[in-house]
């Protein structure tokens, strides 16, 4: 394993099911071996605040915070936050907001499920093999939560790849 | 609760991992009132059935409840929001003559950033006041080693001990080793009258000790490995302490770093001896100059931030300008603000008061959101509990203007309860709204004393608000769903119009409560 870290900008509004999406990507890289770090902020309960959570791992990651410009990946949910995060993703980082709205489409009549697809597709441009990110599904979801949410990870996965 | 993996790796939060190591270490009181970032500490806590865990009323009151459980044998933490800390103030300054039997431990969370708080204070100057060590970690991993340390060093010195979080260490997730819980032996409580009892003849003696406890501490803060030296290439040194040194590290891996994970007392002599083997010293820190005055004095020549660098939570894109000693740029990112939810019953209330075009004093919950406009139907939060003390201010200082005070239904009774009992004994008039939506929702949805359950949801005594209030020795209590609008406007007109002192309670629940 080289000293690389990779960092991922999650990013959309209150109840999108951002800080779910990337305590999945989270675990997934700590069971592929990797130091993690997430960071988030949560707090006022009410709906419809920014929310962003930043993911990053690597053999030793010392800021829990990924600095402007230094993001691999960004994944945002909603439109109106893209231009504000859009500042995290490194020239050569790859933003995944073109694949919103295809994964709303092809989870419409499971619009909850959104959020794992997104992980399938941000699963495609990291270093995890797809194991580590099944046993995160596992940890992070309970009862048929689980094969519910492998199977639209799975889905999510191959928008990804195509 | 959280499953570990096979090598007992768990993803935890600053918060989580500290109450684990709290668990590991023998815990067995717990005590806190929620403030975010803080609130999963007892949360965490809850989930174990060996330690006897509460939500207390108050800050103070947890502090106390949790100091008596040490001084009487048991290992006791204490968990709270800078501002809270400030509620229990009274019984630290002086639990740190009195010192401790079992290990104590107060968690002290601060917001850099407020990013959910009404203001920024630095809680390491109460290190400094109260003459208490100060643990500062860096991370969560580095918080479940620091606490159990903490405890170590509690029952050493007869101290409490301050473990000083940020929202950063607090809510960031990092993997930790999960190991067995260890009880140590519980050491037996006997009556101790000059070690306990505060008068000023038994206090001089305890602040003698206190003193030279200090000095002890002060030489295991020059031994300590929480104090590290890091080697490097010796043209530049931090001197830094909790996240600011994981920023500062990702901008300047090769530089030489004095880590400080015991905030105080200071390491002076590591810190002299530090400064002799690098060309320039750098101190970084978020917000005061706690380290930077400090190492000042002891007559070290060191780079300091920019004064704007004292405002606001640090990111590691700022550190390059900060160690150049430039001034921040702030960056005018704007975020979406939160609102009450769509189905909230404080929309109603604030409806209602908004017609009325009252001067309404407010309070801090879900509810200050009413101060946004279009609704703008909010107009001062200072403290928790002021709501209702305010308003008697400002009947006094604005005689003949329509006045009310609102509160929720938590913070009412964390703090509500003594200012009413002043507007009575005072003769004051005047309205008390209590936004009793059955639930401290603004942090979270923690349970409290009038919604009858406890931290575990167990079912208890139960408050009753409208009673209480009539204890107090107000004239009029009624109790009105907001969302019956007609009847809520019409009490809420008469009452504001009469020469009496009432509490209305706007009761319903809120849209999130959990159940
Ligand atoms: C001294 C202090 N302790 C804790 C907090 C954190 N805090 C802010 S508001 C609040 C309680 C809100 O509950 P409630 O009054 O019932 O209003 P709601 O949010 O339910 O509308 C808490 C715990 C604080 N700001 N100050
Ligand atoms: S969490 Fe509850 S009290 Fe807070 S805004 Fe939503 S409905 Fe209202």
């Amino acid at each position: 394993m080289n000293n690389r870290v990779y960092s991922i900008t999650f990013g959309g509004i209150g109840g999108q099911g951002i800080l779910k999406a990337s305590e999945i990507c989270s675990w997934a890289a700590l069971f592929a071996g990797y130091h993690v770090k997430k960071s988030e902020v949560h707090g006022m309960s009410q709906r419809g605040g920014s929310v962003e959570s930043h993911v990053r791992f690597g053999q030793r990651v010392y800021s829990p915070l990924v600095p402007v410009g230094g993001a691999d990946v960004l994944l945002c949910f909603h439109p109106e936050e893209l231009p504000r995060l859009q500042a995290f993703l490194k020239k050569e980082g790859a933003d995944l907001s073109g694949y919103v709205e295809k994964a709303t489409q092809a989870m419409a009549d499971n619009p909850r499920g959104l959020n794992t697809c997104m992980v399938g597709v941000l699963s495609t441009r990291l270093p995890i093999q797809e194991e580590h990110w099944m046993k995160a599904i596992e940890t992070v979801f309970k009862g048929k939560g689980v094969e519910e949410n492998k199977k639209v990870f799975l889905d999510g996965r191959r928008l990804g790849q195509s | 609760m959280v499953k570990a993996n096979t090598a007992n790796q768990a993803l935890l939060s600053g918060n989580e991992a500290l109450a684990y190591g709290a668990y590991e270490a023998g815990l067995s009181v717990a005590c806190a009132y929620p403030g975010t970032p803080s609130t999963e500490v007892l949360e965490t806590l809850a989930q174990f059935p060996e330690v006897d865990a509460q939500w207390s009323v108050n800050e103070k009151v947890a502090f106390e409840v949790a100091l008596g459980a040490a001084i009487s044998g048991a290992r006791s933490l204490f968990a709270c929001k800078h501002v809270g800390l400030n509620v229990a103030m009274d019984p630290l300054m002086t639990a740190s003559y009195t010192g401790i039997l079992a290990g104590f431990v107060v968690v002290v969370a601060d917001d850099p950033g407020m990013h959910s708080s009404q203001n920024e204070q630095d809680t390491r100057w109460v290190a400094l006041y109260s003459k208490l060590p100060m643990l500062e970690p860096a991370s969560p991993a580095e918080a479940k080693e620091f606490v159990q340390e903490a405890f170590k060093i509690s029952e050493r010195y007869d101290t409490p001990v301050l473990l000083r979080m940020t929202t950063r260490v607090s809510h960031t997730k990092e993997n930790v080793v999960l190991k067995e819980r260890q009880v140590p032996p519980r050491p037996a409580f006997e009556r101790n009258i000059p070690k306990y009892v505060m008068v000023p003849g038994n206090a001089y003696q305890r602040h003698i000790l206190v003193e030279k406890r200090l000095q002890q501490l002060q030489t295991l803060s020059e031994k300590s490995r929480f104090n590290r030296i890091e080697k490097g290439s010796g043209k530049i040194g931090f001197i830094t302490s909790g996240v600011a040194y994981q920023y500062v590290k990702e901008s300047f891996p090769d530089a030489s770093y004095l880590k400080l994970g015991m905030t105080y007392p200071f390491c002076d002599d590591k810190i002299k001896a530090f400064a002799k083997t690098v060309k320039k010293v750098v101190v970084v820190e978020e917000l005061d100059p706690f380290i930077e005055d400090h190492v000042k004095a002891l007559g070290v020549k060191v780079a300091a931030k920019d004064r704007s660098f004292r405002i606001g939570e640090l990111a590691p894109e700022l550190i390059p300008a900060l160690v150049a000693g430039e001034a921040k740029q702030e960056i005018k990112a704007v975020k979406r603000k939160p609102r009450l939810c769509p189905e909230c019953p404080h929309w109603a209330t604030f409806a209602a008061l908004k017609k009325l075009d009252l001067y309404v004093a407010g309070d801090i919950g879900c509810y200050t959101l009413a101060c946004l406009p279009p609704m703008s139907a909010l107009h001062s939060c200072i403290c928790m509990g002021a709501g209702v003390t305010l308003s008697e201010g400002w009947h006094k200082g604005a005689p003949g203007k329509k006045i009310v005070g609102v509160l929720g239904d938590s913070t009412f009774v964390h703090s509500g309860i003594t200012g009413l009992v002043n507007a009575a004994y005072n003769k004051a008039k005047g309205v008390i709204l209590i936004l009793d939506n059955s639930t401290t929702a603004m942090t979270g949805g923690q349970q409290h004393p009038a919604t009858g359950l406890t931290i575990r949801n167990e079912p208890t005594k139960k408050l009753i608000l409208e009673d209480l209030c009539r204890a107090c020795g107000v004239d009029h209590v009624d109790v009105v769903d907001p969302k019956n609008l007609e009847e809520f406007r019409t009490i809420l007109e008469k009452r504001v119009n009469e020469n009496a002192l009432s509490v209305i309670i706007s009761r319903h629940p809120c849209k999130l409560l959990r159940r």
